[in-house]
């Protein structure tokens, strides 16, 4: 896009930048936010004897949040993995030539698409058994495996539509060359449409990883034990004490920011790389 | 109408479908306030998340290197943080560092309530995007529509809210209302600090009546229709004020 004209038309929207960012870099953000969550609590520091400083009991409980967000990233990967297989059929579904198949897919779809991610957790939550009976076999349903149902729903609807909004980006040509050169319609989507769908469906798909990663703290509500609870557990041991609340909460929304934001900047470089120019 | 509610009254005699929020006139009333508070907290979120949105995009473009950093390190917090966390944040640390104000019965309450607080955090959380939305429908704006303005002697007021916005507006209008839409959608987190809204309320009537499968179809169906709703409301406005020739 880089037509350059001294007429007053109105210029091609231009992605959202990745923020010239005038000199303050990633990295300047962690001491900021440092600051931010430990300078009030330096303030309470000067307190009595016993009583331990907000820092001191933040870096207490620091393993054991840390071990709580790990397994944060295991139900964002898990659901991840699981919406990404099901959405790109529900996404081939939406582009197939059976209109009963398109229609149905597409319904589901738009129905997960436009569903709260809180509503469908708790839809998942309380609508799953808490074992299931195969064979006489008792298989344990525990709450973590159904929060990852849970969350896998909205992401399978939205990989569908980033399938769908990929397949139909490609110009037409591509299959109309494929037909002439007598590809089947499977071996065209599969060797000459899926293979360049790939570049463009990726800066979206991370997108939506992150969205996720950041969804998966929904699953407290529900009682599964992970950062947000374990936090919550450890202010309520501490006592309440209302100086705790602002280092905890802070370092929690830091441990995200720490893992979100290289994904942010990773997706928007990617997203620069692969731009079609023209 | 009273047979109606009735008919639903006899439903549940003869199938066991509990619905009672549409034959129990307290149900009903409870259902009603979480549908309204929804429509409320998305109404000023919606609101304030756009002024923060123009306001933010006009800071971005100051001369000033420190206003643009703040705003970039504003925008990137607020994007890169679950809206949960931020949502509790402001709620339990923010809101009992403010001052309590005495109330009605004599007790101590605080300053601002969980509604108010939901509404700060969630305009603030959407706001970023806003922000990222509307710089991005400003820079395409021409720059030699900005300096025809200036000509014409507007000031930087005035080209920025006659000249510029209204151009951005447009452009930015289907990006804008993707997100929009997602801002409804969050409006649920709002049930983690009881603000009274649709799930909140939902919850109380699945738990006073262990009905959870009614109400949870229920529930995704309402959603479902007031999301489509409102998709539907936004595609038409998008064709309403569509630039001719552009795009």
């Amino acid at each position: 896009m880089n037509c350059k004209t001294d007429l007053p038309v109105m210029l091609p929207v231009s992605k959202p930048e990745p923020e010239p960012f005038c000199g303050l870099r990633a990295w300047h953000i962690l001491p900021l936010a440092l600051l931010a969550i430990f300078g009030p609590s330096l303030a309470f520091a000067q307190s009595d004897e016993g009583v331990l400083s907000p820092l001191a009991v933040l870096m207490n409980w620091a393993p054991l949040l840390l071990k709580g967000f790990i397994f944060n990233l295991v139900i964002s990967v898990s659901a991840m993995a699981l919406g990404t297989v099901v959405g790109a059929m529900l996404g081939l579904g939406q582009i197939s030539l059976i209109p009963a198949v398109r229609g149905g897919s597409w319904f589901v779809t738009q129905f997960f698409r436009n569903a709260p991610w809180l509503v469908l957790l708790f839809f998942a939550m309380f609508l799953l058994p808490f074992e299931i009976d195969l064979f006489g076999l008792k298989i344990p349903f525990p709450d973590w495996l159904k929060a990852i149902l849970g969350l896998s729903l909205p992401v399978m609807a939205n990989v569908s539509e980033i399938v769908r909004g990929a397949v139909n980006s490609l110009p037409s040509g591509q299959w109309e060359a494929a037909e002439s050169l007598a590809y089947t319609r499977l071996q065209t989507l599969w060797l000459i449409i899926l293979p360049q769908c790939v570049k463009r469906m990726l800066p979206p798909w991370m997108n939506l990883y992150s969205i996720l990663t950041m969804a998966t703290v929904l699953a407290s509500i529900v009682g599964v034990s992970e950062v947000m609870t374990l936090t919550g557990q450890a202010l309520a041991s501490e006592g309440g004490r209302p100086e705790l609340l602002a280092p905890f909460y802070g370092f929690v929304l830091l441990l995200f920011f720490v893992y979100c934001y290289p994904i942010a900047r990773f997706t928007v470089r990617l997203e620069k790389k692969f731009a079609v120019i023209g | 109408m009273d047979l109606i509610f009735d008919w639903f009254r006899v439903l549940y005699q003869e199938t066991g479908i509990n619905l009672p929020f549409l034959y129990d006139e307290y149900d009903r009333n409870r259902m009603v306030d979480g549908f309204l508070t929804t429509i409320r907290l998305s109404l000023v979120c919606l609101f304030f998340s756009v002024i923060i949105g123009v306001i933010g995009a006009w800071l971005q473009g100051s001369g000033f290197k420190w206003t643009r950093r703040i705003v970039n390190g504003y925008i990137q917090l607020f994007r890169n943080t679950p809206p949960l966390v931020q949502l509790y944040f402001f709620y339990f640390a923010i809101g009992t560092l403010l001052p309590r104000v005495e109330n009605d019965w004599g007790g101590q309450s605080p300053i601002l309530g969980s509604f108010a607080w939901a509404a700060i955090s969630l305009s603030f959380f959407a706001g970023a995007f806003n922000v990222e939305i509307f710089r991005s429908g400003i820079e395409a704006v021409p720059r030699s529509t900005v300096e025809a303005a200036e000509a014409l002697g507007f000031s930087k007021l005035q080209i920025y809210r006659d000249i510029t916005l209204p151009l951005a507006f447009r452009v930015v209008l289907p990006a804008l209302n993707n997100n929009l839409v997602n801002l409804v959608k969050t409006t649920t987190l709002a049930y983690a600090i009881a603000v009274p809204e649709m799930l909140y309320e939902a919850n109380q009537i699945w738990s006073d009546n262990v009905n959870v499968t009614e109400m949870m179809i229920f529930l995704l169906l309402a959603y479902f229709v007031l999301v489509g709703v409102l998709v539907g409301a936004m595609n038409r406005w998008e064709r309403a004020m569509k630039i001719p020739g552009y795009g």
